[in-house]
C-alpha cells in the first residue's frame, strides 16, 4: 500500500556576482566582456612566475555596499586564502579567494511570493577571482583568460527557500537590489550572475534537513526554476520508493529537462585551503564604512514610499515606476527637468514602456530624454498644445530626438488660442449645424460635445478645447 | 671553472655599459652608474632567461622586470647576467641546480652554499661587484658566508618581490650579497622601499642606510643568545664567533646574555610553512601556459608528466610534503601548528630585543662541505639553516660578514640580526667590526687552485 507523506524542499543558493569595477580583481587589466581572447591579460592574471596580485580596492568597497543592502555585518577585518585545485580554468592552478574570514557576515532579502512576504537568510558574501573560460574544440582545448580575475563575489544563502517559485523570486530581488546598488550590471546574459543550488527535502515537520543535492553552474533564472521543478520531485520519488539520497554534485541538462550525476561525495576536492600569503589581511577603517553606507543607494521599497509621498503618485504607478531602476531615475529626471509628476508617470508608464519592451530596449536608449519629455509635458501644461498633438510630437521625438517647442513650431501643431481665429471656427460651426444648435437649446447636452468635436475636426486638433467651449457657449448664449 | 653563471647575454650587457659611459660622459652620477651586478636566475629581466635552474623553465624568457631589476637600472647598474642557484631557491649548496654545479671561489671541491650560492660564489670570485639573491631560510647569509661576503636579508616587506619568483611568499626577501658593509648598504638604498605591485611592502619611506655607518659601538647593547651554540657545531666557527664578539665588546659594546628557546624548533616550522607555500607557488608550472610541456591527449596525464619531468627531486620532496601538511585531516596538526610555533618565535625574538639592540649568531654551525657530503642526507642540509631561518620566520632582518678563516682557509660569517626594520642598526654593528679587522679584505687565491 502506498503511502502518502507531505514534503518540503530546503533550498540555498551559492550566487556568483561579477562586480562592475573598471579593472580586475588583482591586476589593472580592464573588466569588460567580449573582446577577443586573450586580449586583456597581464603576467598577473596569466599567473606569470613572480607577478603577485594587488587587491582592488574598488571591488572591497563594492563588496561591502552589497553587504550594507542585505543587512550583513561588514567586518573590519578579513582575508584572502588559496584555494587549490588543478585545472585549465585558473591560471596558477589556485583561486584566490576568502574562506573562513569573508568581507560580509549575516543579512537577509525579503521576498514576496503569491502576496506573501518571507525573509531570507544570508550566510555570508566573500570576495574572489573569477576562472577563464576553457573551450572544447574537436581535437583540443582553449583557455580565454580575459574572464580569469574579474572581481567576482559569492553570495552564500541559508537554506531558507522552499519552492522554486521563492527561488526565482529571490534571484530576481537580489538582482534588483544589486542593480540598485550600481553593484553589477547582472546581466546574465553575459555572465554576470551564475549560481550553484543546494537542495534537500524532508517529510514536514521533520527537523533534520535531509541529505543535500548541488547543482552546479546555473546561469540563467530559468534554468534554475526548471531545475528545481525537476530535481525536488526526483528526490521525493527517490526516497518514496524506499532509495536514499546521496550526497553528490548534480548538472542541468536544459535541453534534455533534467539533473544527472556529475560526482559523489568521495570524489569531492580537498582544496587545502590556506591564507593567501601574498596580500595582506584587508583592514577597514570605521569611517571608511561610514563613508560607504552613506553613499548607499536608495531601496526599491524605499523609492516606492518616497514616489508615493514626494510625487503624489498612487501605489500603482509607483510600482511599476521603481521596478525598474532606470526607469525611476528616468521618471525623476524628467519631474526634475520641470515636467508635473503625474503626467511623466502616465506618458512614461503608457507611452515610453510600451515603446520599451516591443524594441526590447532600455529606457536610456530612446531617442527622447527625460529633459525633451518634460519640455513636452510643459507645452501641454501651458495649453501651447494639446494632447492629442503632443502624442504626435511624442512620435516624431521617438524618431528622431529633437526640441518638441521647435517641432511644435516647425510643423505648425500649436494650438490656436486666438479667440479672433476661434471665433471663426466657432461661427462656420453654427451655420453649418442648425440641428445640433436646436437640440442644444432644448437641453441636449451631448449636442454641444458634438459641436465642440466638430470645431476642433475643422482647427485640425489645434484649437485650444476650453476657450472653444467658452465661445461657443457665449455664441449660443 | 666557478660557474657562477647561468646565462649571460654578452651583447646586451655590453650595450649597457656603453650607455653607462655615456651617461658618465654626460656628468650624470647615479649610486650604481656602470656597475656590473649578477641577479639570482628567480628574478625576471625582460627579454631574458629566467629559470630558477630547473627543466621546468628551460628557455622561458621574462616578459617584464623585477622591481628590484628596475630599481638597479634606475640606479645607472649593469645586469651582468643570471647566477645559479638551488632549483627554484630549494637548497642550501646549488648542488639541487638542475644545471650545473657552482664552486666555491676559496676551495673549489667545496660548495658556495645556497641557494643563492651563485649570487655568493660571483662576487666571492670577482665575477660580478655584486649581486641580488633571494633569502627564504638563509639563502642569502649561509652562501655569503661560506663564501667570505658580506649577505644582506632585509626587514620582511622592505624590498619588493615583485618579479622574483616566489618559492615561499611569506618568507621570501631579496637582497644583495657584496664584498663589504659599505657596499650593502649602498645596494639597500637603491633596493628598499615600497612599490605598488607587491602589496606586502612597507609603506614606511627607507632611511639613508649609508648614514649609519661609520660610528663604534659604545651604548649599543648586544645579545648573545645561547641556543645559537649548540652542540655538534663546529668548535672553530665557534671559537671565531666568540672572538668576534668579544671584538665587538672591545668597541664598546655592551653583550648581554639572552635567551631564545624558540631556536630548536625553527627548522620544523620553516619546512611546514615554506613548503605549505611552495606548492601553492610552484602550482602554475603545469605545462599550459609557459615551460616544459610534455604532449598528451588528457589534461591531467599532461599536468603529471610536465611536472614529474621539469621538477627535479628536492623540489618534489617539498611539494609533497608542502601538499601534505595543508590536506584535510593534517592541516590542524602541521601547518596550523607551524603558524603558532611562528608567532611563539616572533614573540620570542620581541622579547629578545627589549634587552638588546641586536644580536650576535654565527650564520651556520659550519664552514663550507664538500660536493656529495649531505646530497643522500636532507634533513642534514636542512640542518644548515639552522640558525638563520628563525630570521624569516620572525620577518626581522639579519646581515652576514666574513669574521675569519678555518684551519683549511674557509671563510667563517658572523650574523647580525636586527629587530624588524633595525636594518641600521645591524649596518653600523656590521661596519663597526668590519673596519676593526681586515677579514674582508682578504680574496681568494684561484690561480693557485688550479
Ligand atoms: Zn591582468
Amino acid at each position: 500500500m502506498k503511502q502518502t507523506m507531505a514534503w518540503q524542499a530546503d533550498i540555498g543558493l551559492e550566487v556568483h556576482v561579477q562586480l562592475r569595477t573598471r579593472s580586475k580583481m588583482f591586476c589593472g587589466c580592464p573588466n569588460k566582456f567580449g573582446a577577443e581572447p586573450n586580449t586583456h591579460i597581464c603576467p598577473v592574471c596569466l599567473g606569470y612566475p613572480g607577478a603577485l596580485p594587488v587587491a582592488n580596492a574598488a571591488a572591497v568597497r563594492l563588496t561591502a555596499m552589497a553587504g550594507m543592502l542585505i543587512d550583513s555585518e561588514i567586518k573590519l577585518y578579513s582575508k584572502f586564502d588559496r584555494k587549490n585545485y588543478f585545472y585549465p580554468d585558473t591560471s596558477k592552478n589556485y583561486q584566490i579567494s576568502q574562506y573562513d574570514e569573508p568581507l560580509c557576515l549575516g543579512g537577509h532579502l525579503d521576498i514576496v511570493v503569491s502576496g506573501e512576504s518571507r525573509r531570507i537568510g544570508i550566510t555570508r558574501i566573500h570576495l574572489e577571482e573569477d576562472v577563464a573560460k576553457n573551450t572544447h574544440f574537436d581535437t583540443n582545448s582553449g583557455v580565454d583568460f580575459n574572464r580569469a580575475g574579474t572581481p567576482l563575489m559569492e553570495i552564500v544563502t541559508e537554506p531558507d527557500l522552499h519552492t522554486p517559485e521563492e527561488t526565482l523570486a529571490f534571484l530576481q530581488a537580489l538582482k534588483q537590489v544589486l542593480q540598485y546598488g550600481a553593484i553589477s550590471d547582472c546581466n546574465l546574459e553575459q555572465g554576470n550572475i551564475r549560481c550553484d543550488i543546494n537542495c534537500s527535502v524532508r517529510q514536514i515537520g521533520a527537523t533534520q534537513l535531509g541529505t543535500k543535492i548541488e547543482i552546479k553552474n546555473m546561469n540563467t533564472f530559468r534554468g534554475v526554476f526548471r531545475a528545481l521543478q525537476h530535481e525536488i520531485p526526483r528526490q521525493i520519488r527517490e526516497i518514496e520508493r524506499g532509495g536514499t539520497i546521496v550526497q553528490e554534485t548534480r548538472r542541468w541538462d536544459d535541453a534534455a529537462g533534467r539533473t544527472e550525476s556529475m560526482r559523489g561525495k568521495e570524489d569531492a576536492h580537498d582544496y587545502r585551503y590556506f591564507p593567501e600569503p601574498d596580500i595582506p589581511p584587508v583592514l577597514l577603517m570605521e569611517r571608511d564604512v561610514a563613508q560607504w553606507r552613506s553613499e548607499l543607494p536608495e531601496l526599491p521599497a524605499a523609492r516606492r514610499a518616497r514616489f508615493v509621498e514626494a510625487y503624489a503618485l498612487p501605489e500603482y504607478d509607483a510600482g511599476v515606476l521603481i521596478a525598474d531602476k532606470e526607469v525611476a531615475d528616468y521618471f525623476e529626471s524628467t519631474v526634475k527637468a520641470g515636467a508635473p509628476a503625474k503626467a511623466a508617470s502616465n506618458w512614461i508608464m503608457t507611452e515610453l514602456l510600451a515603446r520599451v519592451s516591443e524594441a526590447g530596449d532600455s529606457i536610456t536608449t530612446l531617442r527622447v530624454t527625460p529633459a525633451s519629455l518634460a519640455a513636452l509635458l510643459q507645452l501641454v501644461e501651458k495649453k501651447t498644445i494639446n494632447g492629442t498633438t503632443a502624442k504626435e510630437v511624442l512620435v516624431v521625438l521617438l524618431a528622431e530626438g529633437g526640441d518638441p517647442a521647435a517641432i511644435v513650431q516647425q510643423r505648425g501643431l500649436a494650438q490656436v488660442s486666438d479667440s479672433g481665429a476661434l471665433e471663426g471656427f466657432v461661427s462656420q460651426v453654427i451655420a453649418a449645424h442648425e440641428k445640433s444648435v436646436r437640440d442644444y437649446q432644448a437641453g441636449k447636452q451631448p449636442a454641444f460635445e458634438f459641436l465642440v468635436g466638430q470645431i476642433m475636426r475643422l482647427s485640425r486638433g489645434k484649437a485650444n478645447p476650453q476657450l472653444a467651449r467658452e465661445l461657443l457657449k457665449k455664441h449660443l448664449g | 671553472m666557478i660557474g657562477a653563471y647561468l646565462s649571460i647575454d654578452r651583447e646586451d650587457a655590453l650595450r649597457q655599459a656603453h650607455e653607462a659611459d655615456a651617461r658618465r660622459a654626460h656628468g650624470e652620477s647615479l649610486p650604481l652608474l656602470g656597475v656590473p651586478v649578477g641577479v639570482k636566475d628567480l628574478l625576471n629581466v625582460q627579454g631574458q632567461p629566467c629559470t630558477c635552474a630547473s627543466r621546468m623553465l628551460e628557455g622561458y624568457r621574462s616578459p617584464f622586470d623585477a622591481t628590484v631589476v628596475a630599481r638597479l637600472r634606475a640606479a645607472g647598474a649593469i645586469i651582468v647576467g643570471r647566477l645559479n642557484m638551488d632549483e627554484f631557491a630549494m637548497g642550501s649548496s646549488t648542488e639541487n641546480s638542475a644545471f650545473q654545479r657552482t664552486r666555491n671561489p676559496w676551495n673549489t671541491g667545496c660548495v658556495p652554499g645556497g641557494s643563492s650560492g651563485g649570487s655568493a660564489a660571483a662576487v666571492a670570485g670577482d665575477l660580478a661587484y655584486a649581486s641580488l639573491g633571494s633569502d627564504t631560510g638563509g639563502s642569502i647569509r649561509q652562501p655569503a658566508s661560506h663564501c667570505g661576503c658580506v649577505g644582506f636579508k632585509p626587514t620582511y616587506g622592505r624590498v619588493s618581490r615583485y618579479g622574483a619568483v616566489g618559492y615561499a611568499s611569506s618568507l621570501d626577501q631579496i637582497g644583495p650579497i657584496t664584498k663589504d658593509t659599505r657596499d650593502a648598504a649602498l645596494f639597500l638604498n637603491v633596493l628598499a622601499g615600497a612599490d605598488p605591485h607587491d602589496s606586502t611592502t612597507i609603506a614606511t619611506p627607507p632611511p639613508d642606510y649609508l648614514s649609519a655607518l661609520g660610528r663604534d659601538l659604545r651604548g649599543l647593547k648586544l645579545g648573545l643568545p645561547d641556543e645559537y651554540f649548540i652542540k655538534g657545531m663546529d668548535s672553530e666557527v665557534e671559537n671565531t664567533i666568540r672572538a668576534a664578539v668579544e671584538q665587538c665588546r672591545a668597541l664598546g659594546a655592551e653583550i648581554v646574555p639572552v635567551s631564545l628557546p624558540q631556536t630548536e624548533y625553527a627548522i620544523a616550522t620553516y619546512y611546514v610553512v615554506a613548503t605549505a607555500e611552495a606548492s601553492a607557488n610552484l602550482a602554475r608550472f603545469d605545462g599550459i601556459r609557459y615551460g616544459l610541456r610534455t604532449s598528451s591527449d588528457d589534461v591531467i596525464d599532461l599536468y603529471e608528466k610536465s611536472r614529474s619531468q621539469g621538477f627535479g627531486p628536492e623540489v618534489k620532496r617539498r611539494l609533497i610534503l608542502g601538499a601534505f601538511v595543508l590536506s584535510s585531516g593534517y592541516y590542524d596538526a602541521y601547518y596550523l601548528r607551524a603558524q603558532k610555533v611562528r608567532r611563539w618565535i616572533r614573540n620570542g625574538f620581541d622579547e629578545a630585543f627589549t634587552k638588546c639592540d641586536a644580536l650576535l649568531t654565527p650564520t651556520s654551525p659550519t664552514t663550507a662541505f664538500r660536493f656529495g657530503e649531505h646530497l643522500d642526507d636532507p634533513l642534514k642540509m636542512y640542518l644548515s639553516d639552522i640558525f638563520t631561518a628563525t630570521v624569516n620566520l620572525a620577518g626581522i632582518t639579519a646581515i652576514s660578514l666574513p669574521c675569519g678563516f678555518s684551519s683549511l682557509g674557509l671563510p667563517i660569517g658572523l650574523q647580525v640580526i636586527g629587530p624588524a626594520l633595525g636594518e641600521e642598526t645591524i649596518l653600523r654593528v656590521a661596519h663597526a667590526y668590519e673596519q676593526s679587522t681586515e677579514w674582508h679584505k682578504r680574496r681568494p687565491n684561484l690561480a693557485a687552485q688550479g
